[in-house]
Parts: C-alpha cells; structure tokens; sequence
C-alpha cells in the first residue's frame, strides 16, 4: 500500500510529463479501438445492406458476382433471367412474395432500375428497416421515377423534375424522347439504394419500345398515351429478390433454382454472399488495425522513454529506497508499477475519448457514409485490446526497469545526483 | 532492551574489500567495535573510503573476507535480497542531506524502512502512532507530518523526519552520513542534542561520520578512519 502511495506521489509530483504521457497513450488506445469499433461497424453496416431478403435469383454466374449487381450495382449481369422463369418459379407454393429487377440503364452516374413498386415494402436494411420517403410516394404513372438519397443530393432533384434516362451505362444515347419525372426522394439508408433511380419495371419495357439492338429504330417515338395502353411485360430481368413463407423452405427452393431445369439460373442466400464478399474487402480493415497497432506502440516507447530520461534524476530517490532496506528488485517493481498506473490512467481516458467521439462522430459517419456505429458497451475483444495495451505497457517498462535495477544495484545508498 | 546487550551493536573483524573497477580499490578493516549504547564518531576526509565503508556495514556491498556483525547477528554470510531486509530491521541511517522523498509525506517517509522490515515494523506496535509519537516529541506539526509533502518542510524539519524515520521501529544501529555538514554550529549543537536523546531512548548504538573534529568532545569516542582502516587505491599506490 505504501508503495502504490509512493508510485502515486512520485507520479503526481511530475505531473506534467506524466499528463503527456497519459494523454498520447489516451489518444493511440482511442484511436486502436475507434478502427475497431469502426472495422465492426463496417462490416456490420455492410452486412445490413439488405435485409429480410431470403434469396437473390439471377442467371448462372457467381454468388458474389449476382450480389455485386443486383444489391450493389457494382458491374453487369453477363446473362438475364427470363421471365417465364421468373414467372414459373415465384408462383411456387414456397415463394411468398418475389421483386423482378431489371438493370441496364443510367442517368449520369447513377444506375436506373426497373423494379415493382412492392420493392419499396420489400427492400429492408440495417435489420428490418423500412425504406421511407422523404417527399412523394412510389411510382404510380408509368413516367414516374423514384430516387435515392445521394441522387437527389448531388443532382439536386426535387419532385416533378425531369429525368432522361440513358441507354446503357455512361453512353452517349439518350432516351431523351421520354423523360420521367421523380415522383418520390426516399430518405438516407447507407446502402447502395441511395445511389439508385428507380423505375417501375413497365417503364423499362416502354423506353424501349422503339428500340432495336441498342440503337434507336428511324421513325417518330411511339407516344407516351399509346405506351401507357400497352401491355408492356418484359422478355427478361436481371434478377429477382425472393422471399419464402418458412426459412425451412430456403434450402429447399435454392436448390430447385439452382437445378431449373430450363435455364441456367442461381439463388444465393444474401448473407452468405455478403460473407464471401468482406472476405475480398476485409483485407484493408487488418491493415487499417495493424497502423493503429502501431500508434499504440509508438505511444508505448514515448512512456518508457519518459521513464527513462527520468532515471538519472531519480537515482538519488532509488539511493533512498536501497537506503531504506529496499531489495533491488522493488525498484523494478516501482518503475513498473507506475508504468501500469500511466497505462491504466492512458486506456481509461483514451476510452472517454473514444465515446466522446463516438457521439460527436456517430450522426455524421451514418449521414455521410452509411456506416452506423452503434454506441454499446466494450465489446470482450474490445477489452481484450485494452488489455493487450495494458500488458504491452507493463512489458515496454521492464527496459526502463531492467536499467533502474542495474542503477540501483551499482548506486547501492550512495547518494548520486 | 530488544537487543542482547552483551554483544557489541557493531563488530567488524579482518574485513577486506576490494573493488575491480577501472580504478581499482581495496579496503581492509582488522577490528572495529562499538558497543551497545555507544556514540562513536568517525572521522575522514571525503575520498577517504567512508562511503565504503558504509555501505559495507549497511550490506549493500559484501566483504570477500573477515565478518561483520550487528547486534550479535552476522550480516557477512548474508546474500543481496537477504542483506537488504537485514539492513532494514537492523539500522536506522541518515544521509548528509537528511534525503526524504520529496513527494511523500513526512509520515510516509518515517513509514518507509517498516515496509522491507517485518520484525521492525512489529516492534514499532502500532506504526502510525509509533510515527506520530516520535514526530511529537521530535517538535514536528502534526498536519505537516500528515499532510505536507516533505519537500515543502524547511531543513530543520527535515532533519527532525529524517532523525525519526531512523529511530522508528528501534533499530539497535543508527549510521549518520555527515548530517551536520550543512548546518551551521548553533544548529548542529540543537540536531546533535536531538539525536542523542532520542538514540538514548530508543537504547540505540550511533555511528556518525563527519570530517569535523570539532564534534569530537560530545562523543563517547572518535575514531579516525585511517586509525582503524586501510585504504588502497588503484594499481601499487598508496
């Protein structure tokens, strides 16, 4: 006890340098388990872009390859889906509810995506949620378009504004004889909806009425009246979200999908995927820990440092000490003492700092960038790092300790200053 | 009396030392005694071996040959852990510049040497009080003792907690370090008054070492260093 009072004392009576101390060693455990924190909500944040979706059919490819263009529309679908088969195997008796997507086309940089207007009940996130509109309501006309968050953002839409789709993506044909109007802005998600101008899957059908091959066919537009009487059902879709009635039947339906007999198809199961998918991803989160990792142990070195430089000072504190009948080894004992006080007052603060900047930074990072930090307790790996640091600290003071023993040994009670 | 009175407080007998730094040195003592009770004076120019002589009685450093005892105890066949918990249940020391810990406080710094000595700190009874009842009559303010940390009592203060955190717990050997060289003579008369009298009460033997000779007279007896060692310094010198 009287030990830890003198570490203490001795501590507080070089206040200065201990406070820098405790502060760089506060900001690299602040900064070591805010990349943590951020790496798991990440990866939580990804994992929660789509939700409630049992299963994701499009034509035979790769299970990553049909998630990165149906949920994040990163690429192309080499092939489509058909609609009959889409037809045939959504009105099985397990499928409880299925939306067709249709992609292909752009305007600006922003994908555009026939789909039903169901796909507004069905699309949920971040574990359940609902997309919400922001101004409007989903499409009802055959010309109205939906948009997403950073579409209206960046274009700086609003409703009833005119959108030209494009034929293609970043193609320089237009179909500029129809435009739509944005009928609904939904609200921020995260996800790569926010990125997404949605049409109803007819409209995509309309548009390309009076097209041939890619290219427009010579002759006047068919009108827009005339397109609306039109039956308008696709050839093709790219893919299809699915749900089943009982989460038993997920297995069983991926397996009739995958063994379609009249096309070559796939279903994925979403999470699986979006595992498969972090796996390619995840490898700059490790790199991004092992810099953070680093900042700790530089923060380390700067505390034995200090207690280095410190020990020539002190000799003539430790001549009292050996004076006073003290072993060697309680010097040792000292210096790592106040090592763990500096380290333990360092992780304590650098945790306050952490859920200081987790509330300031939790609205922003979730508006700006999709990735919703959840502010919990330390999770056990989270206080398993802390520990680490701890331990770590304890550890880089033995080089200082080693030398204060070796001092101390020499010194014995004589008094050096 | 906690210790046997018979038996001399200090005794060293055919000691030799020796040093193989780059400046080698050797110390030889053939006998030196003091008895229980006694003050003793040891007088030497700085440079002359005091310091290590000292340590070699505070068993900081061990002799390669001869025995030193304390208070009948050998402290010579002793190893380093051993022979730092022997120096603290056995001796009380004061340094030249009365050295506390300027962070703690006074009572912590008395409380000290209890902590490496079990024996010593069961004699004391009850620390504190032990503590506080020495400062008392040592003439020190309680809230000082308590509160303050050392470095902000002035040098007779810490003279008077250096003098208790020497005294507590009984020790049967006090060594002092030159702990008048920086008083002045008024002061040095009132510090040595309060050490015999407290050595007295406490019934234990003092070795105090100065290079004044002018503090001979209020010792029992003084002992020049070279009158009882020698000292070799570096290669064939004298």
């Amino acid at each position: 006890m009287i030990l830890l009072r003198m570490a203490l004392a001795s501590l507080a009576s070089r206040w200065i340098t201990v406070a820098l101390t405790v502060f760089t060693i506060a900001l690299s455990v602040a900064l070591f388990l805010g990349v943590e924190k951020l790496r798991t909500g990440a990866r939580a944040s990804f994992a929660d872009t789509i939700s409630d979706t049992d299963l994701i059919m499009g034509a035979r490819s790769g299970g990553v390859q049909l998630l990165l263009y149906s949920v994040f529309r990163i690429g192309n679908a080499t092939n489509n889906l058909s609609w009959e088969s889409y037809l045939d195997i959504t009105s099985r008796a397990e499928v409880d509810w299925a939306v067709p997507i249709s992609l292909g086309d752009s305007h600006r940089q922003f994908r555009v995506m026939g789909t039903s207007a169901e796909y507004f009940e069905r699309y949920k996130y971040r574990g359940g949620r609902d997309l919400t509109f922001a101004a409007g309501a989903p499409f009802d006309d055959l010309f109205d378009a939906v948009i997403g968050a950073d579409v209206a953002e960046t274009l700086g839409y609003q409703l009833g504004d005119p959108i030209v789709v494009s034929h293609g993506i970043s193609s320089f044909s237009h179909h500029d004889d129809l435009p739509f109007q944005v009928a609904g802005v939904l609200d921020k998600t995260g996800t790569p909806v926010d990125r997404t101008v949605m049409v109803s899957l007819r409209a995509i059908e309309a548009i390309h009425v009076d097209w041939q091959s890619g290219a427009r066919k010579t002759g006047a537009t068919t009108p827009a009246e005339v397109l609306r009487a039109m039956p308008l059902e696709p050839e093709a879709i790219t893919a299809a979200l699915i749900g089943v009635k009982s989460r038993l039947k997920i297995f069983g339906l991926q397996r009739a999908i995958n063994e379609y007999p009249q096309e070559p198809l796939l279903a994925v199961l979403p999470g699986v995927a979006l595992g498969e998918l972090w796996e390619i991803v995840g490898v700059a989160e490790t790199a991004l820990l092992a810099v953070s990792a680093m900042v700790v142990v530089t923060a380390l070195l700067g505390m034995a440092a200090m207690i280095f430089s410190g020990l020539n000072e002190r000799r003539r504190e430790m001549a009292i000490f050996r004076a006073m009948g003290a072993r060697p080894l309680v010097i040792t004992a000292l210096l790592m003492l106040e090592a763990l006080i500096i380290a333990l007052l360092g992780a304590a603060l650098g945790v306050g700092l952490l859920y200081g900047a987790l509330a300031l930074g939790q609205p922003i990072l979730d508006r700006e960038y999709g990735i919703f930090l959840p502010i919990s307790a330390l999770s056990g790996r989270e206080w398993q790092l802390l520990g680490a640091v701890v331990i770590a600290a304890c550890l880089t003071s033995m080089i200082p300790a080693w030398r204060a023993y070796r001092l101390s040994v020499a010194d014995g009670m004589t008094v050096r200053n | 009396m906690p210790f046997e009175q018979s038996s001399p407080a200090l005794g060293l007998s055919g000691v030799g030392f020796s040093w193989p730094g780059r400046v080698p040195f050797s110390l030889e003592v053939e006998r030196f005694e003091i008895a229980a009770g006694e003050r003793v004076l040891l007088l030497g120019a700085s440079g002359s071996g005091k310091s290590t002589l000292l340590s070699l009685i505070c068993g900081i450093n061990a002799p390669q040959r001869g025995a030193i005892t304390i208070a009948g105890e050998s402290i010579t066949g002793l190893r380093g852990a051993r022979r730092d918990r022997f120096r603290a249940e056995h001796i009380g020391v004061i340094f030249q510049q009365f050295n506390l810990l300027p962070y703690a406080t006074p009572l912590d710094n008395i409380l000290l040497p209890l902590r490496f000595a079990p024996q010593r700190r069961a004699r004391a009874g009850q620390a504190r009080q032990a503590a506080l009842a020495l400062t008392d009559a040592l003439g020190l303010p309680r809230d000082l003792v308590e509160r303050s940390p050392a470095r902000a009592l002035s040098t007779g203060q810490q003279q008077r907690a250096a003098v208790a955190r020497a005294l507590i717990g009984m020790p049967p050997l006090i060594v002092a370090d030159e702990p008048t060289s920086s008083l002045d003579r008024g002061s040095q008369a009132a510090f040595l008054d309060l050490l015999f009298t407290h050595c007295a009460a406490a019934g234990a033997s003092l070795l105090m070492v100065s290079h004044d000779p002018g503090l001979a007279p209020r010792f029992d007896r003084s002992v020049r260093l070279e009158e009882i060692a020698r000292m070799r310094r570096g290669e064939g010198e004298q």
